[in-house]
């Protein structure tokens, strides 16, 4: 018994030490975006005080950037996305689980190639494309790169989810005459919910987070997203620290907030719907 | 299967039953195959041309590929880039997915209180975006900064600081670290996920027999976790060969120091777009992502055929 404790002491101690190193330099950076550029320098590990408090760099962020357009664009390109990855998504997965069709296994594995192979590598075609199609450099664009990259893993997930339900529930609207798109809108969406913060995990931040489509499809200012806006601002503010501080903070803060609120959701959908 | 339900659908005549599925199943289709399936053939075939001076383009056959892998101006960056790419994924199947094991395994003990804590803090670093990352270690690792060269000293080891993002000889192993300190949470969860779904019995029957935690855990469950083991390092290959955002964000588009820090992503990027020492070039940029489709899909593949066909006899 004393031996067990003392293991698991051990194993706290590594524990605490491991999970200090992936919150330190966090914690670090937002700390000293609320100091003035002495107290930054000075005492790097202090946390900020009466004297040394300063919202300095967030008034340059602000001033200087379009943060604001930029976490807008964001949040549309975001959530336009992830609705229409679940509509499809759910549509796509309800149709390929409960309908016998010739080809269906074809058309599943067809979808499910997008898991493994990263869309990046058509970027050059997706460009010629957009540009063509008029779309280059509008917020459009990104949400439909996006809805092709989330839809294969979204599917999977769904279609996990889908034969869960139990089949006396479409058994018994089906008898009473009810039409399929109905049963699907009316009985099955609704009872996929559950599945919207396993998707979420694997949709909303790899978009959020994405800088490699916003630097190849948007060019002007009001169709930057937060990730590309920031990686910008940062590069020509380089050696403003208070500024840098500041911007990589109200990049962090939102992700982090929204993270704790739904950490329980997200990493259950993380351990228990993907992979099994 | 003659259940009432199937009965309804089948009996649906056919042109409705059709019309149904190309509801259900048309638009994720059709966005799916029109910006993920299309660019990445029409991505292929472009790469088979080049342009001349008019911009007009011409066939090339496997012209490009040949200029990229031969004639030196190409073959140089391409090869040290893969070279670099290589060593990129190495270290972190040989850091990130070991440590992410072992917290696994900590994290699975019969027990162990806070473990929802823990793994909250853990795998909050890989929600953060990979450019936000990156700046955050580039200024702790900054000399100017000093906060890494101050921790350093605290432990009286401070002569051992070196401006490790800056040097060519350890800013790609420092670019890694930073990777893997970011995204260590996913195997970690993975794995975790794994070690919960192997039934009690199995690991009451080795305490029974006077098996402590750690033996318990190197010769039982991670055998029976090894299928859950290929998945991450096949999720660590893909993400790594298609790794671009942190070099970038660092280091910028030329890599630096010298290219030392040059993956195929960024060197797809330059290829592609342009950059201060280079014209933007689309079909050679064609052609690297297409190498770089080929060495994903040989991944996959070997995933897939043998390490998924071999461990499947360890699967429950």
């Amino acid at each position: 018994m004393l031996r067990q404790r003392a293991q698991f002491l051990g194993v706290h101690i590594v524990l605490i030490a491991y999970s200090a190193l992936a919150l330190g330099p966090i914690l670090l950076v937002v700390m000293n975006s609320f100091k003035n550029r002495n107290a930054i320098f000075g005492a790097p590990l202090a946390p900020p005080n009466a004297e040394t408090f300063s919202l300095i760099g967030y008034a340059k962020v602000f001033n200087a950037s379009h943060i604001g357009v930029y976490f807008l664009n964001s949040l549309i390109v975001t959530v336009a996305s992830m609705a229409l990855v679940l509509l499809f998504g759910a549509m796509a997965a309800w149709a390929l689980t409960e309908y016998r069709f010739r080809g269906s296994t074809a058309l599943a594995l067809f979808l499910s190639i997008g898991i493994m192979v990263p869309i990046r590598l058509g970027s050059v075609a997706i460009l010629t494309m957009m540009r063509k199609a008029g779309l280059n450099d509008t917020l459009i664009a990104l949400i439909l790169v996006y809805i092709a990259q989330g839809l294969p893993m979204s599917i999977f997930i769904l279609s996990e989810f889908v034969q869960q339900i139990p089949r006396d529930l479409r058994d018994a609207a089906r008898c009473d005459g009810v039409p399929e798109t109905r049963i699907f809108f009316e009985v099955i969406a609704p009872l996929l919910r559950p599945a919207i913060a396993t998707v979420a995990v694997f949709t909303i931040v790899p978009i959020w987070n994405d800088l490699w489509f916003p630097l190849i499809l948007t060019s002007s200012d009001s169709t930057h997203t937060i990730t590309l806006g920031v990686q910008q601002f940062l590069g020509q503010y380089i050696t403003d620290w208070n500024a840098v501080l500041a911007a990589l903070s109200m990049a962090i803060l939102p992700v982090v907030a929204i993270y704790v609120i739904f950490s329980r959701q997200l990493i259950a959908g993380l351990t228990s719907g993907a992979v099994k | 299967m003659a259940e009432p339900v199937s009965q309804v659908v089948a009996s649906m005549p056919r042109g409705r039953f059709a019309a149904l599925l190309a509801l259900f199943l048309g638009p994720a289709v059709a966005v799916y195959t029109l910006f993920s399936i299309y660019p990445l053939i029409a991505t292929m075939g472009l790469s088979t041309y080049t342009t001349d001076a008019e911009g007009a383009y011409h066939f090339a056959g496997l012209g490009n590929f040949t200029t990229l892998l031969t004639d030196s101006l190409w073959s140089k960056p391409f090869w040290n880039a893969a070279w670099n790419n290589l060593i990129f994924f190495c270290v972190h199947m040989l850091v990130q997915n070991p440590i992410g094991i072992a917290l696994a395994g900590l994290l699975s003990l019969p027990g162990l209180r806070f473990k929802g804590g823990y793994r909250t803090l853990i795998f909050l670093p890989t929600m953060l975006s990979v450019v936000i990352v990156g700046f955050a270690w580039s200024l702790i690792l900054s000399p100017l900064w000093g906060v890494a060269e101050g921790a350093l000293k605290a432990f009286g080891l401070g002569s051992l600081f070196r401006p490790w993002l800056g040097l060519p000889s350890t800013a790609l192993v420092t670019l890694s670290l930073i990777s893997v300190w970011q995204f260590v949470g996913i195997p970690m969860m993975l794995i975790y996920a794994a070690l919960l779904n192997i039934p009690d019995e199995l690991v009451d029957a080795a305490r029974v027999d006077g098996l402590g935690h750690f033996r318990i855990f190197l010769h039982i469950k991670l055998p029976l976790v090894l299928p859950t083991i290929g998945l991450i390092s096949i999720l660590t290959f893909v993400a790594n060969f298609n790794a671009f955002d942190l070099i970038y964000s660092v280091k910028g588009a030329l890599a630096g120091p010298n290219f030392a820090s040059d993956i195929l992503g960024t060197f797809f990027y330059r290829t592609f777009f342009g950059n201060q020492l280079q014209l933007g070039n689309p079909t050679m940029g064609a052609a690297v992502a297409t190498v770089m489709f080929f060495i994903i899909l040989a991944g996959v593949c070997l995933y897939l055929f043998i390490v998924q066909r071999r461990l499947r006899r360890y699967a429950f």
